[in-house]
């Protein structure tokens, strides 16, 4: 029975090219130590990114298939680690000093470790097979996890497996039971789904210290960076949801960086203790997804009133409600923009890559600081998990985080006043905390005059400060660098806008264009509101302007909202980025048929 | 140094905007009397608040201070807290903002005892909103949302409090100085969340709701002033007390001659005779409940840290803390 097993459930190309859906390579034990065996599947998605004979995915049973196949992989490869192999005694059998999830050697991949061992053998129990034959069954365990990360349908596999072990059913039944548990597991557990990944090759990359980095690591240690540059703690207040919970992980271990986190009973409170923090003189951080973020929504006014600093990191996924938690959208722009009670504006910032929220969490920190309101960043799902190589920057490249200076208490003039003595280019106030000796004030969110900073029901003050809050948000351009192009020229026939994590499908297909279409030019967008300085200049100088977005055409309706720029959109909310493929035919589908063109001047000639 | 600042020191330039009569005036002279008399300094206390009539408070107290949003003071105050541990905070709510729309928020800042004093003004009604039911209110209230009376049960502060975890739970009367002074007092001392419930009379909406133990003519008849290891003994010549019947697992009043020995001596640190205590409702038990000592969140908080929240690393360091290679 045994042998038997092993023999059923080894998989063979062969057996693999027969899964209709399934484009499927699978190749003999490459490099084999200490008997470990691996079979490579090619999943195939998309014919342009995906590297030739690198897998994406790597599912590895115990610490020696991890070491064994750990070079064949390309950074940033989704690795599944079967944690409860991971023991002293199998680390040292497989040459690791240290477990090498604690070291920081897998930091350049997405590392999902789950117990796939123990889970599997609590799926197949009520067959009865031994602890060895059982524990066979999780190749298909894992096959099944993988399946839900992919968003494959599980039908081929059971139609396999069904018609391969016809005779027997204890076996069949065992593995379609293993391959449906790792399934659900994927689902229960709200794994994000895995996608397709946009390489730059080595050879692109400019010099320098290098590391592996995820974006929610990335956007952590952004955090603490910003907190170190304005020098103050940073506390992030959070409630989990996914796929935002990483970041709280990420930064409960960054004590060492002036950084705490406070786990908060739900997502308001989150928020209010955030606002708490930053009236404390911290950097008040709060973070969530689209659902999280509409429950903060009453306490975000309430920091625009107060006029306190505060970052809302939105890792976005797809909605609307619980929607699908572990799908990627950009479809939280308009909520961001635009989703609040009254006239409430909130300056916008969004991260285009993992490393790249590093960048992104450090400007809108100081925006947040330097402004004295709340800050939106968004960020996404794919964002979060994916892991890219990134260039270690150098700290002194930045400048210290300030706020307006806090005045000197005298006789003359009423604190009260005095803490809201906006800055006359920022509009941002003193941050005044409880502690600082005769600066004692009041604040909240009702009306304050805007000179002495009491209650006002006065309705001119009340348009002076509609203005002012108005003028603040409009104010941070003014402090940004102008828009610039990613690609292409400043001018000519197509423009392409991107903001947040198309950035790689759209970057790889503008070069792809660019090979048959010079005037075809690429921005991204950090800033989305307000926008960045040039953009409008940038806009005008092209005929057409393509924007794709993982939603229904939000930045269209903002471009044109903002600016009078009316775009075509390219909408796509399945969950998945865009293909490179689709994005170069739309493009060629809106550039002038330069070889019509030119038979028709001929023919026009001709009749002349 | 400056001489001891008085109640009128803690007084803004703000005109107070209460209805006249509220018992709200009388709470706001007892808590300024007290920051006072415990040497409060303005600028290392704070006060919090959320959304109802008694949510105007910090604007009329010459400190830090805070108007927030529905419900939440608590959650706000917290983070205040890990900020900024050493500011004296004190969260000021009502029946509707803590009980209502913000039960969550207080529920959990007693459980996790978070160094905050929270007075909740009970008036039984909702007052700013023009006199509608609220979560204390008895059943029967007829109100502008409940024209034939109120038919969902009445919440208890102390009841919930106490399943909450709260490790202090104080009662008093918003006219009655001394009894509230004590309890301010004890309750600025506490190291973690002091609630106290304040039976608050709101004159235009539901007057005299608390009358039948309030009224000063019938208090001692009807009022049972604990204080710590004293004999609960109450009336004009505290001729009863109060004992436990073992047979109905209850708190009876018996005559204070006839079943000296019998009656009880108040252990504020016995959680099972302060569940006791809050359900009493002839005598209204008043003072310091229940307390025990246990450290604050913000304590523990900071603790687990090596270093508080200083940092004892760079970032610089920290982007490198992992396999990192040169492209050359």
């Amino acid at each position: 029975m045994g042998s038997q097993f092993i023999a059923s459930t080894a998989l063979s190309g062969e057996d693999f090219a027969t899964f209709p859906d399934y484009p499927a390579e699978i190749r003999a034990p490459i490099g084999t130590t200490f008997g470990v065996s691996a079979y490579q599947m090619n999943i195939g998605a998309d014919p342009i990114t995906t590297a030739g004979d690198k897998p994406d995915v790597l599912a590895a049973f115990n610490p020696a298939a991890l070491k064994v196949s750990l070079p064949l992989l390309d950074d940033g490869a989704l690795l599944i680690v079967n944690s409860d192999s991971f023991t002293a005694r199998n680390l040292t059998k497989a040459g690791y000093e240290k477990d090498p999830r604690d070291t920081g050697e897998l930091d350049s991949y997405q590392v999902i470790s789950v117990d796939i061992g123990r889970l599997n053998l609590e799926s197949v129990k009520p067959f009865g097979l031994s602890k060895s034959d059982g524990g066979l069954c999780k190749n298909f365990w894992t096959l099944g996890m993988l399946m839900w990360m992919f968003g494959r349908d599980l039908s081929p596999i059971e139609a396999w497996l069904k018609a391969k072990f016809a005779k027997n059913e204890v076996v069949r039944d065992a593995n379609l039971t293993a391959l449906r548990s790792g399934h659900a597991y994927g689902e229960t557990a709200e794994l994000t789904e895995a996608m397709p990944r946009f390489k730059v090759s080595k050879a692109e990359l400019p010099a320098g210290e290098y590391r592996g980095i995820t974006g929610a690591e990335a956007l952590s240690l952004g955090l603490a960076a910003a907190a170190e540059l304005a020098d103050r703690p940073l506390i992030f207040c959070s409630y989990p949801i996914t796929p935002a919970s990483q970041l709280l992980h990420r930064l409960t271990r960054f004590g060492d960086l002036g950084v705490g986190t406070f786990q908060a009973e739900d997502e308001i409170a989150a928020i209010c203790a955030a606002i708490g923090a930053s009236y404390g003189g911290a950097i008040g951080v709060t973070s969530s997804s689209g659902p999280g973020i509409a429950l903060k929504t009453e306490a975000m006014g309430l920091a625009v009133n107060a006029e306190l600093p505060l970052v809302i990191v939105n890792s976005q996924r797809g909605g609307p409600s619980t929607g699908l938690p572990t799908k990627t959208e950009q479809s939280d722009l308009y909520q961001a923009v635009y989703g609040r009670n009254a006239d409430t504006p909130i300056p916008v910032v969004a991260a285009r890559s993992p490393g790249d929220c590093f960048f992104a969490a450090i400007e809108a920190v100081r925006i947040a600081v330097r402004h004295m309101t709340p800050v939106i960043l968004l960020s996404d799902g794919y964002l979060s998990n994916a892991a890219e190589p990134w260039l270690i920057p150098d700290m002194n490249q930045f400048a210290p985080i300030e706020a307006c200076p806090v005045p000197v208490p005298g006789d003359n003039r009423d604190a009260q006043g005095m803490a809201f003595d906006r800055d006359a280019e920022t509009h941002g106030r003193p941050w005044i905390t409880p502690g600082m000796p005769g600066l004692m004030h009041r604040l909240g969110g009702i009306e304050k005059d805007i000179h002495t900073g009491h209650i006002s029901y006065d309705p001119r003050n009340h348009q002076r400060m509609t203005d002012m809050r108005a003028a603040k948000v409009e104010s941070v351009a003014r402090f940004i660098p102008d828009q610039a192009m990613e690609l292409g020229p400043d001018e000519g026939e197509l423009l392409v806008i991107g903001w947040g994590s198309t950035y790689g499908p759209i970057y790889q297909a503008v070069q792809e264009i660019q090979k048959s279409h010079a005037n075809v030019g690429y921005t991204h967008l950090r800033h989305l509101f307000p926008f960045a300085p040039k953009l409008r200049e940038i806009v005008g100088r092209f005929n057409q302007v393509l924007v794709p977005e993982m939603n229904m055409g939000q930045l269209s309706t903002l471009l044109r909202d903002r600016l009078g720029v009316v775009s075509t959109p390219l909408c796509k909310v399945t969950g998945q980025p865009f293909l490179i493929s689709e994005l170069v035919e739309k493009m060629r589908s809106m550039l002038p048929q330069v070889v019509i063109a030119a038979n028709e001047s001929v023919a026009r000639g001709k009749v002349q | 140094m400056s001489a001891a600042l008085t109640a009128k020191d803690f007084a803004t330039s703000q005109e107070v905007r209460w209805c006249p009569g509220c018992g709200d005036y009388a709470i706001l002279k007892a808590v300024t009397k007290t920051l006072a008399e415990v040497g409060a300094k303005p600028e290392d206390t704070a006060f919090i608040s959320g959304i109802g009539c008694a949510a105007r408070f910090p604007y009329y107290v010459e400190t830090y201070g805070f108007h927030s949003i529905h419900g939440r003071a608590p959650a706000l105050a917290t983070g205040l807290k890990l900020a900024n541990p050493g500011i004296d905070v004190w969260v000021v709510t009502g029946d509707g903002d803590s009980l209502s729309i913000g039960g969550n928020h207080l529920v959990h800042a007693l459980r996790r005892n978070v160094g905050l004093k929270i007075l909740l003004f009970n008036n039984e009604i909702y007052g700013l909103t023009k006199g509608q039911y609220s979560p204390t209110s008895r059943i029967g209230t007829r109100s502008p949302s409940s024209p034939g009376g109120s038919i969902d049960l009445p919440l208890s502060p102390g009841q919930l409090a106490l399943g909450a975890g709260a490790k202090f739970f104080a009662r008093a009367i918003d006219t009655d100085k001394v009894g509230l002074g004590d309890v301010l007092k004890e309750a600025h001392a506490y190291d973690g969340t002091a609630l106290i419930e304040i039976f608050q009379n709101c004159i235009v909406y539901n007057e005299d709701v608390f009358a039948s133990f309030t009224d000063r003519k019938s208090a001692a008849e009807t009022q049972l002033r604990l204080k710590q290891g004293e004999p609960m003994l109450f009336g004009t010549d505290n001729e009863q007390g109060i004992r436990f019947n073992a047979d109905t697992f209850s708190l009876e009043v018996i005559d204070a001659k006839t079943g000296s020995e019998q009656i009880l001596r108040h252990d504020e640190t016995n959680k099972v005779l302060a569940n006791m205590l809050v359900e009493l409702e002839a005598p209204v038990a008043l003072g310091v409940i229940y307390k025990n000592a246990a450290d604050s969140f913000e304590k523990a908080w900071h603790a687990s840290r090596k270093n508080g929240l200083n940092r004892n690393r760079r970032v610089a360091d920290a982007l490198r803390s992992t396999n990192t290679w040169t492209v050359t």
